[in-house]
């Protein structure tokens, strides 16, 4: 299991949460009990198995709803 | 980077080319009367305009979210097709340059948050295989890890000092501003500053696990929680914003008046609503993180606005904590007595029994029998076959005590004096009388007084020492109550039967040994740097133990909640005056509606951003309340 804390562009509406839960809740492979979207903080936190999913998926799923993806970092859970 | 991506990034750009083209588009219809120039303007604006918004309209379907992207590119495609491209360009514009204002605006709300983020430190010097010290990514330092900090630099981890020593200043933890020498052994916290000197240390504890890292996390996570209320207005959003698009459709297909459709389907942006109560959550526990009070929660505004009750769990929170013998005074040949007294009180743990011991310092013991604690009064022993009794007068005169009136003059004026008594008799007879007391902590008294002002009702102190030393303390500050020999689960008791009373209760606690009546007062106050217990179970970390932060946390909370009540107002205002204009006005159209809608938006961002000010006006109140306090003594 991998750690996650992926860093975003300023988050200025809160449907941006619904619409990055769904995306990065959607995905194969992550942790949906670990999903964390922080409006405030502009910042998601996830669990995810790195057999199943890269990190550059997460990211992608995020980048295309339209997020910049500032900075990510992973960390073995 | 797709196409999509590209023209998400340069957003800003789009929204600027547009506002141009939209002044290139005026100038040429009303400057030269030229319908052409001023069409292919607006078309070219509408057009670029309606891209970036129209792709995260689309990723929000994907995800199943009506959002408001998708009411507005709906809007502004209908107004395109009834060629309307004046509107559709302004719409788009308007839309575009309001989150552009509300990005910044809502960056400054958070700036008190982030400046404490930043705190967080970011590299290290670590020890590599060669022996050398490195710069490392501090994500890339482990626990067990050596590590080099240098004078100036940030203690990157929780960690042990194993070579060299220095002056740190921990004022992010503890907010204590005076620096703290350390050296081998001494425990260092991520996030303090080495003022002077060079150390080695190894990290024990890193990133989130770190106090600081901890302390990060919750005022993060404060943020975003959210209150009954807020996660209220968020189903209400998740519903609003279908309804709007259904109640568009509907006036289309019943009035086949496109214009009108559009123009609710703009109006009926909830963009005010949702924003206006996280807004003041966030820059009020900002300002509050700034202060050293860290606020778990938008809820603890709310009940703290409303706090009836203050509970304090020891006179230690409002003493100095630390009992002395103040007075002392001796009847006829008191030194075998003195040397008794001693004996007996070495049985003893109680608060009053330490002081009398330190006071008597190195003095004759001797074996003590048949001690016999005695409630409420003292200790009856047997000391070398003298029967001895330590305690108040009540003790005293159930020993039948001779007590002369000179004797009973000096209690009274020890008792006045603000004195807990210990006295000494040996075989019924008085030998020698101590007053001890507790100093009150400086300047308690005026927060005490300000948080009456602020309108609490009750100030009462639970502790585990005796009532007499409570009724002191509580008639010094001018408590509500005081009750003293209580245990925790007394103290949880009390709690309880007041918030069946129907009142809100703050319980103010060190967090370790009280950590029921903190998780069960509606808001539990952790005092002094945040233990790992106080932090997770109170709502309200104090970082130090300084009470005035207390009434500054009240205050805020106050201010917070006004501050929320007069966004809701603002944004359920705007929506009911834009409706109505809809339908019972002619100036009413999807510029002026989109217009104020983003300018609504923006004032309730710039109304949330006067808390993070709150400090100054906070402060001058105080100062203000604590004249007229001097002045009324």
């Amino acid at each position: 299991m991998q750690k996650a804390n992926i860093q975003l562009e300023t988050l200025t509406c809160p449907s941006c949460l619904q619409k990055i839960e769904g995306a990065v809740g959607g995905l194969k492979g992550i942790d949906k009990d670990s999903l964390k979207v922080m409006f405030n903080a502009s910042r998601v936190k996830v669990n995810f198995n790195d057999e199943e999913i890269s990190i550059e998926k997460i990211e992608k799923a995020i980048q295309d709803l339209g997020y910049e993806v500032k900075k990510s970092r992973v960390k073995a859970a | 980077m797709s196409f999509q991506q590209k023209i998400l990034s340069s957003k800003n750009k789009i929204t600027l080319i547009s506002g141009i083209l939209i002044v290139i588009g005026f100038i040429a219809h009303f400057g030269f009367g030229n319908t052409q120039v001023f069409n292919i303007a607006f078309i070219i604006a509408s057009i670029l305009g309606v891209a970036p918004i129209a792709i995260q309209a689309f990723g929000a379907l994907k995800v199943k979210v009506i959002s408001i992207d998708v009411l507005v590119t709906i809007a502004v495609i209908g107004a395109v097709l009834i060629q309307n491209y004046e509107e559709s360009a302004i719409v788009t514009f308007l839309f575009l340059f309001g989150s552009w204002l509300e990005a910044r605006t809502l960056n400054s709300t958070r700036s008190a948050i982030k400046e404490l983020t930043e705190m967080a430190p970011e590299v290290a010097f670590k020890q590599m295989e060669n022996g050398e010290f490195e710069e490392v990514d501090i994500w890339d330092v482990d626990e067990g890890d050596i590590l080099q900090v240098r004078t100036g630099g940030k203690v990157p981890v929780d960690g042990t000092v194993i070579i060299g020593e220095g002056h740190i200043n921990e004022a992010s933890i503890t907010g204590e501003a005076d620096p703290v020498r350390k050296e081998t052994d001494s425990e260092v916290f991520a996030g303090t500053i080495l003022e002077n000197g060079t150390i080695q240390i190894r990290a024990d504890r890193v990133g989130e696990d770190t106090t600081f890292g901890k302390i990060i996390e919750l005022v993060e996570e404060a943020q975003d929680s959210k209150s009954a209320a807020e996660r209220f207005i968020d189903k209400f959003s998740q519903w609003y914003t279908p309804v709007v698009l259904v109640g568009a459709f509907l006036t289309w297909v019943f009035t086949q008046n496109v214009e009108l459709a559009i123009t609710i389907l703009v109006l009926g942006c909830p963009g005010a609503l949702v924003i206006g109560v996280p807004v003041s959550n966030v820059a009020g526990i900002g300002n509050g993180a700034k202060n050293g009070i860290l606020f778990k929660g938008s809820e603890t505004f709310q009940d703290l606005a409303k706090v009836d009750s203050i509970l304090f769990d020891k006179t230690g929170t409002l003493t100095v904590g630390n009992p002395e013998v103040a007075e002392s005074k001796t009847y006829g040949d008191a030194d075998l007595a003195l040397s008794y007294l001693a004996s007996v009180e070495g049985e003893s743990d109680h608060p009053l029994a330490k002081a009398v011991l330190s006071e008597l310092g190195d003095i004759e013991l001797y074996p003590v029998d048949n001690t016999d604690v005695v409630k409420g009064g003292g200790i009856v022993a047997e000391v070398n076959g003298s029967r001895v009794a330590v305690g108040n007068v009540a003790l005293m005169e159930q020993e039948k005590v001779k007590l002369n009136a000179k004797a009973r003059k000096d209690f009274e004026t020890y008792e006045k004096r603000g004195n807990s008594l210990v006295i000494t008799a040996v075989d019924g007879e008085l030998k020698a009388l101590m007053g001890i007391r507790d100093q009150i902590r400086p300047g308690i008294k005026e927060d005490l007084q300000a948080m009456k002002n602020l309108g609490v009702k009750n100030l009462v102190v639970l502790s585990g020492d005796n009532q007499g030393t409570v009724d002191l303390v509580a008639k010094e500050l001018g408590l509500t109550n005081a009750i003293g020999n209580l245990l925790p689960e007394d103290k949880a008791a009390y709690l309880k039967e007041l918030q069946a009373e129907g009142e809100i209760v703050a319980f103010v606690g060190d967090g370790v040994n009280d950590s029921p009546s903190l998780a069960m007062a509606d808001i539990g106050v952790a005092m002094g740097s945040g233990t790992d217990v106080a932090i997770e179970t109170s709502d309200l970390v104090l970082m130090n133990s300084d009470m005035s932060r207390l009434q500054y946390a009240i205050g805020l909370a106050k201010t917070t909640v006004n501050n929320m009540r007069q966004n809701i107002v603002i944004a359920i205002g705007v929506v009911l005056v834009l409706l109505s204009a809809v339908f019972f006005s002619e100036w009413m159209n999807m510029s002026i509606g989109m217009l104020v809608h983003e300018a609504s938006i923006l004032v309730v961002i710039v109304n949330g951003m006067r808390l993070l000010r709150y400090n100054l006006k906070g402060s001058k109140d105080f100062n203000e309340k604590e004249a007229s306090v001097v002045t009324e003594a």
